[in-house]
């Protein structure tokens, strides 16, 4: 393993170790949908993004919507440990008065770049903040999670054939295939199928990949920058609860209530993580 | 400021005429201008516009929901999107998108209604928006613009651009009556009062206000003086023009182009009741859907014509009378 691999697998354990920090306080929270996806934060925000902590609304940095808004604690998570807010914000999560809401609010929170919570709709606002940004001749890329259950939803549709038809090639989506939606199999609810083949026919520049990868991950991303036309779609393959002791083996592990003897357990298996990387 | 006509005729250019016209202007002399359609740009006559500025248009196609969530994202890089598609698709089918990507993300938005209540008649009852106000106005910080006329158009497009949030426009793409003088200047948040008169206040909006107009100097040869204001911000509505009115006319009659459940008449009551309570009439759609139908028509079957406004005039002071 090289050093930038050890380094985004790290990042990727202490996205994990800071979601389980945060919601501990409650010890409830969004942990199935978080966990699956911060390798990816990891990836971005170790490696891919051009971000600056000091200066989060830097006119030429990354964009990042996270349009499955109720994972805001992963996001949090990767912002509190690059820097963009003290750390101790995190054990303010869902509390009254916070700065860190559930869902991703971007007037709250800095570095987060556009308010979601009602799933779908950060397609939509992506794709304007991507326009915008070609409008104005900003370089710059949008990146865009979206959930695997979150396809379910008829706006992501719309603006995948919206995101092709003009040709808006610095938008980088992001599915969280964890093959989970709150109620159980998405195979079972609502059969997304094979996502990269359906946005491959909606004429995206589409790869399917490892969602706990982050090498994987990291080159995807390099592929989806080379596009000149079109918008690039990755479909990583994850794990919902992963690496999390008491929920990667729960079937309901969308929202989840937790114990402090879970949670000592699940930062015990963490920090081994941590310690084996460091 | 604003001058009122001696008398109220036709217009001479159709609303979307002025709109377009305004929008080349507003495109012209600001490059962060940006227009959003569904579908419908002929429609609107935005097709010249659209040819002239195509980098600045974007027909999103048909799909609403899209277009308001692309509308918002397009703000948070310091663009200004106007959005536009018929005023049902314009609210009640993107009422979550408007809600959640526009008004709590706290971006700048301005949303063109078209064919707002009976105007959609030809495309009858899935067209007729009577809900739209109503679901504008429970958004917070909403504001809510229905002009009377082609020069309260353009003023708010003007005076829109440079403000910030959501604004709803409704407006009827056709030809209206012609209220104001050309050059007029509005406030938004604050009504215009059209005839004084001391019987009776008269508040309309949108296409209503002409007859409501109408109506007061028919009465008037009944010896009925009726007040009529204009309302055509609905949101924030202008508390003190109501408050006023009720205290010096002692009984008020709404008449609006929707239901008159959480529109204009249900916007007055409110303000009645905490403030100023007087006898009050609700003209509108009563809690009805549209049909298939022209203007005229419709508004004889929903209750909202010239007559109509008398009749509820006259109810109103016998309610003020027997007191």
């Amino acid at each position: 393993m090289d050093k930038v691999e050890r380094n985004l697998r790290l990042l990727a354990a202490q996205i994990r170790k800071t979601v389980l920090y945060g919601l501990g306080t409650s010890k409830a929270g969004h942990i199935g949908g978080a966990m699956s996806m911060s390798d990816a934060l990891a990836v971005l925000y170790g490696k891919e993004m051009k971000v600056d902590p000091n200066n989060p609304k830097w006119e030429e940095r990354d964009r990042l919507v996270v349009s499955k808004g109720h994972c805001g604690p992963a996001v949090y998570a990767a912002l509190a440990v690059k820097g963009f807010f003290p750390m101790e914000w995190m054990l303010t999560i869902n509390q009254p008065e916070t700065k860190l809401p559930s869902h991703c609010d971007k007037n709250k929170v800095p570095g987060i770049d556009m308010t979601t919570g009602s799933l779908g709709q950060g397609m939509s606002t992506a794709l304007g903040i991507a326009w915008g940004l070609r409008y104005q001749q900003n370089d710059a890329y949008t990146y865009l999670f979206l959930g695997d259950g979150e396809c379910d939803e008829g706006q992501v549709w719309e603006g995948a054939l919206f995101a092709s038809t003009k040709k808006l090639n610095h938008v980088i989506a992001l599915i969280d295939k964890n093959e989970k939606q709150l109620d159980g199999y998405t195979k079972d609810i609502c059969n997304v199928g094979d996502l990269a083949k359906k946005f491959e026919q909606f004429d995206w520049y589409a790869q399917d990949v490892d969602g706990h990868d982050v090498m994987a991950i990291a080159e995807a991303i390099e592929n989806a920058k080379k596009q000149n036309e079109k918008p690039s779609v990755i479909v990583l393959h994850t794990v919902k609860g992963k690496d999390c002791t008491f929920a990667e083996d729960v079937f309901y592990n969308h929202h989840m209530t937790f114990t402090q003897e879970q949670l000592d357990e699940a930062n015990q298996h963490l920090d081994q993580l941590i310690a084996k990387l460091s | 400021m604003y001058q009122i006509c001696e008398e109220i005729k036709p217009e001479s250019k159709e609303m979307r005429e002025v709109f377009a016209q305004v929008m080349d202007e507003l495109a012209g002399s600001d490059g962060r201008v940006i227009y959003l359609d569904a579908d419908i740009i002929n429609s609107i006559k935005m097709t010249s516009f659209s040819k002239k500025y195509p980098q600045r248009t974007i027909d999103c196609g048909i799909q609403e929901a899209n277009m308001i969530g692309v509308a918002a994202g397009i703000s948070e890089t310091g663009l200004i999107p106007f959005a536009h598609t018929f005023a049902p698709f314009a609210t009640r089918r993107v009422m979550d998108q408007v809600f959640v990507s526009v008004a709590y993300a706290d971006l700048n938005v301005r949303i063109i209604g078209s064919d707002p209540g009976i105007t959609a008649g030809s495309n009858g009852g899935t067209h007729i928006p009577l809900e739209d106000i109503g679901m504008m106005r429970c958004i917070p910080n909403a504001t809510i613009i229905e002009p009377a006329d082609s020069n309260v158009l353009a003023d708010m497009l003007r005076q829109t651009k440079d403000l910030y949030g959501l604004y709803y426009i409704r407006l009827s793409r056709k030809k209206s009556e012609q209220i104001y003088k050309e050059g007029s200047t509005f406030t938004i948040g604050k009504s215009n009062l059209l005839r004084e008169g001391k019987d009776v206040t008269i508040i309309a909006s949108g296409i209503c206000v002409a007859d409501a107009c109408k109506a007061a100097a028919e009465l008037k040869q009944e010896g009925i003086d009726a007040r009529v204001i204009d309302m055509f911000t609905i949101k924030p509505i202008d508390r003190e023009a109501i408050i006023q009115a009720s205290k010096e006319t002692g009984a008020i009659v709404t008449i609006e182009n929707h239901n008159i459940i959480n529109g204009l008449g249900s916007a007055v009551a409110e303000v009645l009741c905490e403030d100023a309570p007087a006898p009050l009439v609700r003209l509108g759609a009563q809690d009805r859907f549209g049909e298939v139908g022209n203007v005229d028509y419709l508004k004889k079957v929903l209750h909202m014509s010239v007559e109509d406004i008398k009749n509820g005039v006259r109810k109103a002071i016998s309610k003020k009378n027997n007191q």
